[in-house]
């Protein structure tokens, strides 16, 4: 397993490598620059501010800085837009509020999506089945930017119980509307897919075996049943805790957290090549590591695996 | 001494004296009003500031910051009118080249430092210093300051710059050309001064919290980028007596519809108004839902150059466009902010601007419908051959509802096949700059509070002429406005000039539309370019 996990990290670096470079061909690709504005700049101006960020030099060289600067500074360079900051400062400051209500999120939205769809699985067909099934229904149907602002609306607007946006250091009253918007349709598929995938394993010969050997029904859903059907659980899951801490856009401007969901976007659009690039890259180191992560446990949860 | 330093001393002195009882009560020691206890003024900013460093700011709203951080020479009162700032006022000489200012002794940074001429000539050096890459550069060259535009070019040394220290408390500058509005200048955040010692000890991190050192009314306490900055009052502040807002809180809330809730749901003193939803607002709470003029107007430039259509050569084509454009139904059902409709470049707003006759603005729209039909007919199009035109904006709810709404304006009166194209503000940047469309959304807001600021655009060497409109006799007019005593009579030719060669179609000027809580007092709603300090501002006992 650790010769399939070092392979795994070895074979990660040419993958990041061709991350960056399409990147980097893609928003240079883009029409307009980080200093095009609504009043364009006097010729002299912009080249001195072209030659101040490196972008008056040829792009294998720009491409060529920002890859060794990386490497061996493990500097990702300035920002374009926020003069006063760079980049290893913007996803010092960004990514760990992302990383808080992700996390959280990503908590609620698999413990409460595992249990609703277990229980709906065991009593398969009563009104607790059909429970489940509705509120995972709804939920689904209430994606984050719908969510947001009726969280809002009924508990800082109506109620004046919750504040309608800001973070504050992640004190816990401004966390849990960001959650709750974001965990509702995760939550919400997962129940989905641990309901069926727990309903095809509990109608297993095996399964049907162990019941007829007299094992109690506790030991049968937990030690049997329970594991293997996690596997399309846990696949689901892996991208998706990812997605959760690198931070939802919508999240991010609606509730104001100043979280990186929002500068990547916002990078994108206001052509901040080096900020793009930059949490670009941690996105893609991110997706490879739990990409692994998930393959591991995939291993533990089913023996028949093998690295 | 001139008259505007007299003024401003006469202003000076005759403030002094009201204010002298000291303000140990919770009263406003001017107008006797109750003051609250909790001077805390929260307000909601579109975007994280581009920076707090006033040679590299670029941005309305972090502007604002800068201005309360940090002072320049002049200041803005609540009309818009020039007074003291760390100046205490100035001289010039006959031919307005040489500006001598005065700089009052007591002006300290929040280190305890004193404010000297020096720390403006650093300020002003680093401005047009190639190696500063301020994007603000070109405006210490607007302000025809000696040498700047070759400092900027890197041809010339940055400290042969035409401003300098003749002794601590006297800033002398030198300029290329006669400007009778220089003094005005030095309210924009590009001419503050900063603190040569901290720049050079934290290089572009000397504008963090625990770094910044700054000479305003108020210091930078915390600062969490997307999400808020918070700023304290500044106990060196020459003027702290008289400041009475304790703590400004601007939090950033990208969108509109957001903010709103939040304003109503008691957490901002002061958000925008989303397009649309004044009329609503101020029904429902009108003491709270404001709308004044500001400076800033919205047109459709035609594509004059050779890669623009045909048909828009035709001046008849480009005015019966413009006489078609129901201005009424965009501002008072689709913007509903109390918009002025526009039918001149300029908005009527600006100072010293008097709105010349121009024929379309005394006209019905049956009658400008009526002429526009004719005009339409004569240069050949019709229903055998309409006119086919496309137009571009960049993604906007707003613009898009308006481009709609003009777009189909011209269908069902002139017949026009118009296509619109929606793009991503970059793109749509390029495009328009590049003369790659026929029909393009603009707007503009003064940089300063004159005419010029606007009609500038219009003469064919400006970089922000996107139509390429050319004009031999308005751009001797606007050369002759530059050091002209009277410029109304120029800025009324131009104005007709525009009006009878329509290179533009102007929509409406801008309204500032505000949800303000009552409690909130002083803002500067006759201030047309809404340059605010906090400092003005103060809260009311409920």
């Amino acid at each position: 397993m650790l010769n399939y996990s070092i392979r795994r990290v070895l074979s990660a670096i040419p993958t990041l490598l061709v991350l960056v470079i399409a990147s980097f061909l893609m928003i240079k690709a883009a029409p307009g620059g980080p200093f095009t504005s609504e009043r364009p700049l006097p010729p002299q101006v912009l080249a001195n501010i072209e030659a101040r960020y490196g972008l008056d030099q040829p792009e294998w060289k720009q491409l060529w800085d920002y890859v060794t600067g990386i490497l061996f500074n493990f500097d990702f360079g300035p920002s374009f837009k926020f003069k006063d900051r760079d980049v290893n400062d913007i996803i010092a400051q960004g990514f760990p509020v992302t990383l808080t209500y992700g996390t959280l999120s990503f908590l609620v939205a698999s413990t409460v999506g595992i249990a609703l769809g277990v229980a709906a699985a065991i009593r398969h067909n009563t009104w607790l089945d059909y429970l489940a099934v509705g509120i995972s229904f709804a939920a689904q149907a209430l994606p984050n930017f719908v969510m947001a602002p009726l969280l809002v609306l009924i508990f800082t607007y109506k109620l004046g119980w919750l504040p309608g946006g800001g973070w504050y250091g992640g004190q816990w009253q401004y966390l849990i509307l960001p959650v709750a918007a974001l965990s509702t349709s995760y939550m919400a598929t997962i129940a989905r897919i641990t309901r069926s995938s727990m309903l095809e394993v509990l109608h297993s010969n095996y399964i049907r075996t162990a019941a007829a050997k007299g094992l109690p029904a506790r030991s049968i859903i937990w030690r049997h049943a329970f594991k293997p059907a996690m596997m399309p659980v846990v696949s689901y899951l892996g991208p998706v805790f990812v997605y959760m801490i690198t931070g939802s856009v919508f999240v991010d401007i609606y509730f104001s957290t100043g979280g990186l969901g929002r500068a990547y976007v916002n990078s994108a659009l206001s052509r901040d090549y080096a900020v793009l690039l930059g949490v670009t890259v941690l996105y893609g180191v991110l997706t490879i590591a739990f990409n692994l992560i998930t393959d591991l446990i995939y291993g533990w949860l089913d023996p028949k695996i093998r690295y | 001494m001139t008259k505007y330093t007299k003024i401003i001393l006469a202003g000076l002195f005759s403030s002094t004296m009201l204010v002298a009882p000291a303000l140990a009560s919770n009263v406003h020691p001017v107008t006797g009003e109750a003051l609250a206890h909790d001077q805390t003024f929260t307000y909601r900013m579109l975007d994280e500031a581009s920076s707090f460093d006033p040679q590299i700011v670029e941005d309305v709203d972090g502007s604002a910051i800068v201005r309360d951080l940090f002072e320049g020479l002049m200041n803005e009162d609540e009309d818009g009118n020039l007074v003291a700032g760390v100046a205490t006022g100035y001289t010039t000489n006959e031919a307005k080249t040489v500006y001598t200012f005065t700089l009052r002794p007591d002006a300290k940074w929040s280190n305890g430092d004193t404010v000297t001429a020096g720390d403006f000539v650093y300020a002003w050096r680093r401005a047009v210093d190639p190696e500063t890459a301020s994007p603000y550069a070109w405006y210490m060259e607007l302000m025809s300051l000696e040498n700047a535009g070759d400092i900027v070019a890197g041809n010339a040394a940055a400290d042969t710059l035409g401003v300098s220290a003749i002794n601590d408390t006297t800033l002398e500058v030198r300029l290329t050309a006669a400007l009778p509005y220089f003094a005005q200048m030095t309210t924009h955040a590009t001419t503050f001064p900063s603190p040569q010692n901290v720049v050079e000890e934290f290089g572009s991190e000397w504008t963090r919290p625990e770094n910044i050192v700054g000479n305003g009314a108020y210091k930078l306490a915390e600062h969490l980028p997307g999400e808020r900055s918070v700023r304290v009052r500044n106990d060196m502040y020459w003027n702290n007596d008289e400041t009475i807002l304790d703590t400004v809180v601007a939090l950033v809330i990208n969108d509109e519809n957001t903010a709103l809730t939040r304003y109503l749901s008691g957490e901002l003193d002061r958000t925008d108004i989303p397009a649309g939803q004044y009329p609503r607002l101020v029904k429902e709470y009108p003491e709270e839902a404001l709308s004044f003029p500001r400076l800033c107007n919205y047109y459709y430039t035609f594509n004059l150059s050779d890669s623009g259509p045909e048909a828009f050569k035709d001046v008849r084509v480009r005015r019966a466009l413009s006489l078609a454009v129901d201005r009424k139904i965009i501002t008072e059902n689709i913007l509903a902010g109390g918009q002025p409709q526009a039918f001149t470049f300029t908005p009527e707003a600006t100072a010293g601007f008097t709105v010349p006759e121009v024929e379309m603005a005394s006209m019905s729209q049956a009658e400008r419908d009526a002429a526009a039909k004719e005009l339409l007919a004569e240069a050949g199009y019709g229903a055998d051959n309409p006119l086919e035109l496309n137009l571009i904006y960049n993604t906007s709810e707003a613009h898009k509802k308006i481009a709609v709404a003009v777009t189909q304006m011209w269908k069902q009166k002139l017949g026009v096949k118009a296509t619109l194209g929606n793009m991503e503000w970059k793109t749509f940047l390029n495009e328009r700059g590049q003369q790659n469309f026929e029909l393009a959304r603009g707007a503009w807001c003064g940089d300063y509070n004159e005419a010029s600021t606007f009609l500038d655009l219009m003469m064919s060497k400006s970089g922000y002429n996107d139509g390429k409109f050319n004009n031999a006799r308005l751009d001797e007019l606007m050369a002759m406005a530059k050091t002209a005593d009277d410029t109304t009579p120029i800025y009324t030719e131009v104005e007709q000039i525009i009006a009878s060669e329509v290179p533009i179609i102007p929509v409406y000027h801008y309204a500032g539309v505000y949800m303000m809580d009552t409690d909130l007092a002083n803002w500067p709603v006759s201030n047309v370019q809404q340059n605010w300090y906090s400092r003005n501002l103060y809260k009311l006992a409920e």
